[in-house]
C-alpha cells in the first residue's frame, strides 16, 4: 500500500507524508476532522485537510507559544487559552505549579474529544483541576471579560474557516480589555514565507500594534507547517520579552523542555531582514 | 411544457434547454456567450455569460410574456398570493413607479407618508400626481419616523375624498409597520387603491410570526424587492397586483420605462429565488429571526446601544415590527449611527446597510454565519469602549415636517435658479436632498427650505452621511424655484 497525505501549501507547492493508517474521520459543526497515523511524524491531526499537529514536531510549537511569555513574567497566575483543541498548549502550561487557573476556549468540542481519544500525547493534561474548558466562540468569550487575565494565548487555526474571527481588530481589542494592566498576549502569527500566510500575518501584527505598547515577533522552525518558518506575536502592556527575561529564575524551575531554552528565548526574537520588512510595511 | 408547481423554475429550465441545444447565435448580445470578451468571462464566469442571452421564442419576452416568463410570473403570483406578479428588472424603484403611475394620472392625488423612498416621489415628478403627505409618527427617544397613524390617514382621506390611492411602507427601512389591514379597509371604503412599498418586506410572504403582507391584507399593488431578503440578484424585483387592478394596463405602464432587453440573469435569479422561498422560506426566515434576536440580545448586553424590537409596539404608528431587522440606536454612546457605520467599515472591515443620525441598520439574511455575527457584536463592543463620549450636542431626530408649496412635478420643471444652499432659506427647492442610504428625502422638489432643514443637512454632512440629490455634486448649490 502506498497512501500519502498531501497538503497544498500554495497552489504550486505540496507537502506530503506517508500514511500508515487513517485512524479517524469526522465532520463537526465547524470543520472536517481527521487523524492519520503517518510513517515519519506519528499521529497527525488535520482540520479541513490542513496540518494542525503531529506527534513528532508538536513540541516546537507548544514550547514556544508557552514558555516565552511564562519566562518573561513568572508570576503569571490566570491564563486564557483560545483555540488549542489538541491540548498541547495546556499541557505545557500545567508544568508551572505557580499557575492557578487556565481557561481554555475552543469552539469545536469534537476536536478536543478526538484528541483525547487519539492523541493523548498533547491532550493528556486537559483534566488538570486548574483547567476550565469552554466550548464556545473565542471572540464571544473574550468580549465579556475585563481586566481578568495575566496571559492570553491565541492558539488558533488559520485565518480562514472557524478561526477567522480571531485575526480581527475587534478580537485583539477585546483581548487588550480582558488583560490586566501587566498582561501579555501571545498570538499564533502564521508564516512570513508564502504570500497566502504572510498577508494575514502582516494584518494581524498591524492590529496588535495598534493596541499594545510593547510588541515583538519571534520565530520557530516547524517542519510540517507551510515553509517551516513560523512566527509568534508577543504583545504586552508592561513586560518586554528580552529585557524582563530572568533566565536564572526560569532555569531554577527545572522544567524539562525539548526545544525551548533561555538562550533560544532571546535568539528567537532576532528576525531575518525580509520578515522585519514585512512587519514594518504598512501593507 | 413543464408542470406548473412551486418546484418548477420555468425560466431557468428554458435556459437549460436552450443551452443544451447549442444554438448558433447571430443575435445580440454581441459577446456571443462570452467568446468575444474573454476578460468578462474570466471575471464573471463562463456559466454566467452563457445565459446572458436575448429574448427569443424559446425564452419568451419580458415586455409581452406568453410562455416561460408568463409561467414563471404565474408561479410567483401563486407564491405571493397575488392575482398577478410582474418580473421587474429595473429595480424596485421601477415597481414603485409603476404602482403610482398605474393608480394616478397627472393632477390626481395620492396619499402617502413623507418618509417614503425617493423612488415614490420620483414617480410623482414623472406622472404629475399630487402628493398628500401624512406625517409619520415619531419616536422621540429613537428619533426615527414610524408608521402612519390610522387617525391621520383617516383625516387625510376625509380631507381629500378625490384621492385615487394611498401608498404605505410595509415595513419602513427600520422594520416598522403601520396598521396595514385597517388602512386597507378604510381606503377601500373610500374607493382608493392601496399601494404598498414592500422593498423591505419580501419575507413577510413566507415566514411565520412576521407582519402581515400587502397581498394578505387585500391591498391592490405591492412592490417587492426580491433582491433584498429574497436572495435574487441586485436590481431584480416583483410587482404584485390584486383585486380589480388590470394586468394589461399595468403591463403597459411598466413598458413605458422598463428596458426591452430584460436581463435573463436577473429573470432567472427571480425564478430561482421564488422557488427557494416557496419551498424553504419558512425555515429560512425562522433562522434569520433567531439570529437577529440573538444579536439584539447580545448588543443590548453591551449597554449604551439599544437594539429595538417589538417592545416598541403601540397599536398604531408601530403596529407591528419586523423581527428579522437589526436596527440599533447609538446616540447614548455619544455617536451618530453614521459614525458607527463608518468606524465599522474603516476600522473593522464590516459593512452594514446604513447609519443615519441616531441609528444603524445591519442587514441579516440566510447567508450570515454565526462567526460574522460575533464579529459585528464584538466590534460594536469595542467601538463603545474606544469611542464612547458624551452625547450632548447630537441631533436627536431625523424627521422634519415638510412645508409643501408646489407638487414635485411643478417644482422640478419650474423656472429655477441656483443658489448657495446656505442662502436658500425661505425659497422652494426644485431638487431633492437626501442621505443615501436610506434615500428618504430630507427635502423634496416643491418644499420650502427652512433653517431647521439646512442645519439638519449641515449636520448630516459633518457626521459623514453621503448626501445626494442636487445637480451640484458637492451639495453646496441648490436649485430653487424662481420667484416671479
Amino acid at each position: 500500500m502506498n497512501v500519502w497525505y498531501t497538503e497544498e501549501h500554495t497552489p504550486g507547492v505540496r507537502f506530503s507524508m506517508k500514511v500508515e493508517q487513517h485512524l479517524y474521520s469526522g465532520q463537526s459543526e465547524f470543520q472536517k476532522i481527521d487523524v492519520l497515523q503517518t510513517a515519519e511524524f506519528g499521529k497527525l491531526l488535520t482540520l479541513d485537510g490542513l496540518v494542525m499537529v503531529t506527534e513528532k514536531d508538536e513540541f516546537i510549537y507548544h514550547d514556544m507559544i508557552v514558555h516565552v511569555p511564562m519566562a518573561t513574567n513568572p508570576s503569571i497566575k490566570k491564563i486564557l487559552v483560545i483555540g488549542a483543541g489538541d491540548g498541547g498548549t495546556v499541557r505545557e502550561l500545567t508544568k508551572y505549579e505557580t499557575i492557578e487557573q487556565i481557561d481554555m476556549v475552543e469552539i469545536d468540542k469534537m476536536v478536543v474529544d478526538v484528541c483525547r481519544e487519539y492523541i493523548p500525547l498533547t491532550a493528556s493534561k486537559l483534566d488538570d483541576p486548574r483547567v476550565n474548558l469552554y466550548y464556545e466562540d473565542g471572540l464571544k468569550f473574550v468580549r465579556n471579560k475585563e481586566n481578568e487575565y495575566d496571559l492570553i494565548i491565541v492558539d488558533s487555526t488559520d485565518p480562514f474557516g472557524p478561526g477567522e474571527g480571531l485575526f480581527t481588530k475587534e478580537f485583539y481589542g477585546n483581548c487588550y480589555k480582558a488583560l490586566k494592566e501587566d498582561g501579555i498576549l501571545v498570538n499564533q502569527h502564521e508564516s512570513p514565507f508564502y504570500d497566502e500566510y504572510s498577508h494575514p500575518m502582516q494584518r494581524a501584527h498591524k492590529r496588535i500594534v495598534e493596541f499594545f505598547p510593547i510588541t515583538h515577533v519571534y520565530q520557530a522552525h516547524i517542519p510540517t507547517y507551510p515553509s517551516g518558518h513560523w512566527l509568534f506575536g508577543f504583545a504586552s502592556k508592561k513586560f518586554d520579552p528580552i529585557n524582563d527575561l530572568d533566565a536564572n529564575a526560569w532555569n531554577q524551575l527545572g522544567l524539562k523542555t525539548k526545544y525551548y531554552n533561555t538562550d533560544l528565548h532571546v535568539g528567537a526574537f532576532a528576525l531575518p531582514n525580509y520578515v522585519k520588512e514585512q512587519l514594518n510595511d504598512d501593507e | 411544457m413543464t408542470e406548473l408547481s412551486q418546484q418548477s423554475a420555468p425560466i431557468v429550465e428554458a435556459l437549460e434547454r436552450y443551452k443544451s441545444m447549442r444554438v448558433v447565435p447571430f443575435d445580440v448580445p454581441g459577446h456571443k456567450r462570452g467568446r468575444g470578451n474573454k476578460a468578462l468571462v474570466d471575471f464573471l464566469g463562463e456559466q454566467c455569460l452563457t445565459v446572458d442571452v436575448n429574448s427569443m421564442k424559446p425564452l419568451d419576452n419580458l415586455t409581452h410574456p406568453v410562455s416561460v416568463i408568463r409561467q414563471a410570473e404565474e408561479l410567483a403570483a401563486q407564491a405571493f398570493g397575488a392575482k398577478h406578479a410582474f418580473f421587474m428588472v429595473n429595480g424596485t424603484t421601477s415597481a414603485v413607479q409603476a404602482m403610482v403611475m398605474t393608480a394616478c394620472k397627472a393632477g390626481e392625488k395620492i396619499i402617502l407618508p413623507r418618509n417614503v423612498h425617493r423612488s415614490a416621489i420620483n414617480a410623482l415628478i414623472i406622472s404629475g400626481a399630487v402628493p398628500v403627505y401624512v406625517n409619520p409618527g415619531v419616536n422621540n427617544e429613537l428619533g426615527i419616523p414610524l408608521g402612519m397613524s390610522l387617525k391621520d390617514v383617516e383625516q387625510a382621506i376625509l380631507d381629500n375624498p378625490d384621492a385615487k390611492a394611498i401608498l404605505i411602507n410595509n415595513p419602513t427601512y427600520y422594520g416598522i409597520c403601520s396598521n396595514l389591514q385597517a388602512i386597507t379597509t378604510l381606503a377601500h371604503a373610500h374607493d382608493m387603491l392601496v399601494l404598498v412599498d414592500e422593498a423591505h418586506g419580501t419575507h413577510f410572504y413566507f415566514g411565520d410570526d412576521l407582519p402581515l403582507s400587502a397581498m394578505a391584507a387585500g391591498a391592490d399593488m405591492a412592490a417587492v424587492s426580491m433582491h433584498k431578503s429574497g436572495g435574487s440578484l441586485t436590481q431584480s424585483s416583483f410587482l404584485l397586483i390584486n383585486n380589480e387592478v388590470s394586468e394589461g394596463y399595468t403591463r403597459q405602464i411598466i413598458n413605458l420605462t422598463q428596458t426591452t432587453s430584460g436581463s435573463y440573469l436577473l429573470l432567472s435569479s427571480l425564478d430561482i429565488s421564488r422557488r427557494n422561498l416557496a419551498l424553504h422560506g419558512k425555515e429560512i426566515f425562522q433562522k434569520v429571526a433567531e439570529m437577529a434576536q440573538y444579536t439584539r440580545d447580545e448588543i443590548n448586553k453591551i449597554g449604551g446601544y439599544y437594539a429595538f424590537s417589538k417592545e416598541l409596539l403601540n397599536g398604531d404608528t408601530v403596529y407591528d415590527y419586523d423581527v428579522t431587522k437589526l436596527s440599533v440606536h447609538t446616540l447614548e454612546i455619544g455617536l451618530a449611527g453614521v459614525e458607527v457605520y463608518d468606524i465599522l467599515r474603516d476600522e473593522y472591515d464590516i459593512q452594514i446597510e446604513f447609519g443615519d443620525i441616531g441609528n444603524l441598520l445591519a442587514y441579516l439574511s440566510v447567508g450570515d454565519r454565526r462567526l460574522d455575527i460575533e464579529r459585528l457584536i464584538s466590534a460594536l463592543a469595542e467601538i463603545k469602549r474606544r469611542y464612547a463620549k458624551d452625547k450632548s450636542g447630537l441631533f436627536d431626530h431625523e424627521y422634519i415636517k415638510p412645508q409643501v408649496v408646489y407638487t414635485p412635478q411643478d417644482a422640478f420643471y419650474a423656472d429655477k435658479e441656483g443658489l448657495p444652499i446656505t442662502n436658500s432659506i425661505g425659497r422652494i427647492s426644485s431638487e431633492f436632498v437626501m442621505c443615501y442610504p436610506p434615500g428618504i428625502p430630507i427635502l423634496a422638489p416643491g418644499e420650502r427650505i427652512t433653517g431647521e432643514i439646512l442645519s439638519y443637512i449641515e449636520y448630516s454632512k459633518e457626521k459623514g452621511c453621503f448626501l445626494t440629490g442636487t445637480e451640484d455634486r458637492d451639495i453646496q448649490q441648490i436649485k430653487v424655484v424662481k420667484e416671479s
